[in-house]
């Protein structure tokens, strides 16, 4: 009860001396904002980066995402030692017997896609156009989680018989089409003719930019037969059961592959395994370091701006020596006048990083529009995080707290008869 | 009657460079409660040091000083703070009043500091009270520069009876006043006196001495003289004496 009450008195006189605070800051408004105002940049730098960032993760974790559900990759061609590699998918050594033992033999495998990708000049009617055709299993749709707008996939059937059929992707059913159904309609891939069966949902833009629905999706063994030629994969799609399972199974995949590839112990994979969750933190690694360093920046200028608000504040001491020898004359402890000078300075940088908060937030709301009246600024997707917010408002309140300490003692320390005949 | 303030061989020594400047040396001074004591002397006798160690504001360098019983020249700083909010009330030459503060609010300022616990609502009406005190009520809401230098110091002295001290302790309160306001002022603190509040001020003029009950003169940090005034001069006496005679120049001119 008695601390209840303790509570509540200490309460009021922080309610008290905020508002003495609040009227201090209002007498030298110009002043105020000036001061503020370092924090107000920092804070809206780092909101605004980190809401460009966060935008950009989020929109790498949803391309992550539609790579598919618990999939792991393998690709031809080996980057992960030393030496020179040709890169993903350049070698060629990766064969449809690997995508049917891994889907055989490892347990935990539901569904294997092999794929193969090279680009085309496809045409219909007196339309024609520059794509990417990308050959796959009966079960490369599931694996990847595409749906389809109209129509329905090829059927394993059509992938032993290597079928001449395919799906489209939005943008290339428009710009063969039109508005017109190109379900049942005959396309030429390289003058090679294929049935369309069936069109799939829009998936907009990639991170990186590129139309993720300018694609024709065909039965790889028709793809490898009737188009790209040969009998080597660029890669495959495996999907397993659990997120939990990718572990194992990728183990399991590495070790099939040097058993079937004959890999000696001690010599390279020639091909590269990556869970989602991999070609995930690869994809934010960069943005990540980028952003590190704009917040780093940010930082600075929040620190420049407490480095301000103390200066401010030791000017404050020093023009209000007399008031604070009045208010010790009346019975002021040295607490009462550190407290009172802290608040302020946290009022100061709070009411900075309210400021900053709402400008970048502005930023955040501004960015995205900014390519329809600026064709140079490249799109950029913002996303506003709660936490950041919270925590940088907390941030500018510590920085009054740091900054605001050695002023609020100079004049905590200050002795009342000295600060009364101050002139 | 009991003793307010007792001091027992006070002394203030400042260290100023490598000489020791001896500001008060061995005063002992009891005033007992309802008295209202004058102390004078040229400047550099002493007394604001002594003023100001009464008024908690200082401590003494030697000796001891006790309060309503209580020894505070042991006390820190956070004790003497207390002391001030609590048991005194201190009237300034220049008023000191915050500036752009209201009235009011400047009287409302020790309270702001005082560990009672006072609901804003209490605050308000105490402090209201004192401008009362001081028939100063209806400017409550006038900030310092536009009220006059006595209005001004009255509202001092409603900031200084505002917690109710026993003891009220004015440092040449009238020494930037007209005489006229002067001698308002003085007899605002004769009233407070028959009231039964103790007071103790600091002047160096003889005629606003004459108010007070007790003249203590001191020379050189020590007391010379210490006598109780024999023609005591009643402000109101005074002030009916002064408005006769700004009657008689208007008469004349």
């Amino acid at each position: 009860m008695n601390l209840f009450i303790e509570t509540g008195y200490w309460f009021l006189r922080i309610v008290s001396t905020i508002r003495v605070a609040l009227r201090a800051l209002r007498r030298n408004k110009m002043r105020s904002v000036l001061t503020a105002l370092g924090i107000i940049i920092g804070v809206a730098a780092v909101i605004a980066v980190i809401g460009i960032a966060q935008g950009a993760k989020n929109q790498v974790e949803a391309q992550i995402a539609s790579l598919g559900r618990n999939v792991i990759l393998v690709f031809s061609g080996s980057i992960t030692r030393s030496g020179v590699h040709s890169g993903h998918g350049g070698a060629g050594t990766l064969t449809i017997p690997d995508a049917e033992a891994i889907r055989l033999e490892i347990k935990d495998v539901i569904a294997v896609s092999p794929e193969v990708r090279r680009s085309f000049q496809v045409a219909a009617g007196n339309q024609n156009w520059l794509t990417y055709v990308v050959g796959g299993s009966a079960t490369y749709f599931q694996i990847r989680q595409w749906e389809f707008e109209s129509g329905a996939s090829y059927t394993e059937q059509d992938v032993r018989g290597a079928t001449k059929v395919c799906v489209l992707g939005k943008t290339v059913a428009e710009q063969l089409f039109g508005d017109d159904d190109p379900i049942g309609k005959i396309i030429r891939i390289s003058n090679v003719p294929f049935t369309v069966l069936g069109v799939l949902t829009a998936k907009g833009l990639s991170v990186m930019g590129t139309d993720q629905d300018d694609v024709i999706i065909a039965p790889y063994t028709s793809a490898l037969k009737r188009l790209v030629g040969g009998t080597t994969l660029r890669s495959m799609l495996v999907q397993t059961d659990s997120a939990e399972d990718l572990g194992t199974v990728r183990e399991q995949i590495t070790d099939l592959l040097r058993q079937r590839h004959r890999i000696t112990p001690g010599k390279d994979d020639d091909f590269t395994v990556r869970t989602q969750e991999e070609i995930a933190q690869m994809a934010t690694a960069t943005s990540s370091v980028l952003s590190m360093l704009f917040v780093a920046i940010g930082s600075i200028s929040l620190v420049v701006g407490g480095i301000g608000i103390m200066n401010i504040m030791l000017v404050s001491v020093t023009e209000r020596t007399r008031e604070i020898g009045i208010r010790m004359a009346v019975g002021a402890r040295p607490r009462d006048i550190l407290l009172q000078f802290l608040i302020e300075a946290v009022t100061l940088s709070s009411f900075g990083g309210l400021i900053g908060i709402g400008l970048g937030i502005g930023l955040c709301k501004l960015i995205p529009v900014l390519p329809k009246y600026f064709p140079d600024v490249p799109q950029m997707a913002t996303l506003i995080s709660t936490p950041y917010i919270i925590l940088s408002f907390a941030f500018s309140a510590a920085i009054g707290i740091f900054f605001g300490f050695y002023p609020a003692r100079r004049a905590a320390r200050l002795d009342p008869i000295e600060a009364l005949r101050y002139e | 009657m009991s003793a307010v303030i007792q001091l027992d061989q006070i002394q203030k020594t400042y260290h100023t460079g490598e000489v020791d400047v001896l500001a008060v040396r061995g005063v002992t001074l009891t005033v007992e409660s309802g008295e209202f004591v004058a102390i004078m002397g040229a400047s550099g006798s002493g007394k604001s040091t002594l003023m100001n160690i009464l008024g908690c504001l200082d401590r003494a360098t030697g000796g001891h000083y006790y309060l309503d019983g209580a020894d505070v020249s042991e006390f820190d700083r956070n004790e003497l703070a207390d002391i001030r909010n609590q048991k005194i009330g201190f009237v300034f030459q220049n008023f000191n009043l915050l500036s752009r503060t209201s009235a009011l609010e400047n009287v409302e300022l020790p309270m702001l500091y005082t560990h009672r616990r006072h609901s804003s609502v209490r605050v308000r009406e105490r402090a209201l009270r004192a401008l009362e005190t001081v028939g100063l009520a209806e400017r409550a809401g006038h900030h310092p520069s536009q009220l006059s230098g006595g209005q001004q110091q009255r509202v001092a002295i409603a900031r200084a009876l505002v917690s109710e001290p026993s003891l009220l302790l004015a440092d040449e309160p009238t020494g930037n006043l007209d005489s006229r306001t002067s001698v308002e002022v003085m007899g605002l603190l004769q009233r407070l006196n028959d009231q039964g509040i103790t007071i103790v001020m600091v002047t160096h003029e003889h005629d606003i001495a004459a108010f007070t009950k007790r003249n203590v003169i001191m020379r050189d940090g020590q007391i010379v003289r210490d006598e109780p005034v024999a023609k005591r001069l009643q402000a109101e006496v005074e002030l009916r004496r002064l408005r006769a005679a700004d009657q008689a120049v208007k008469l004349t001119t």
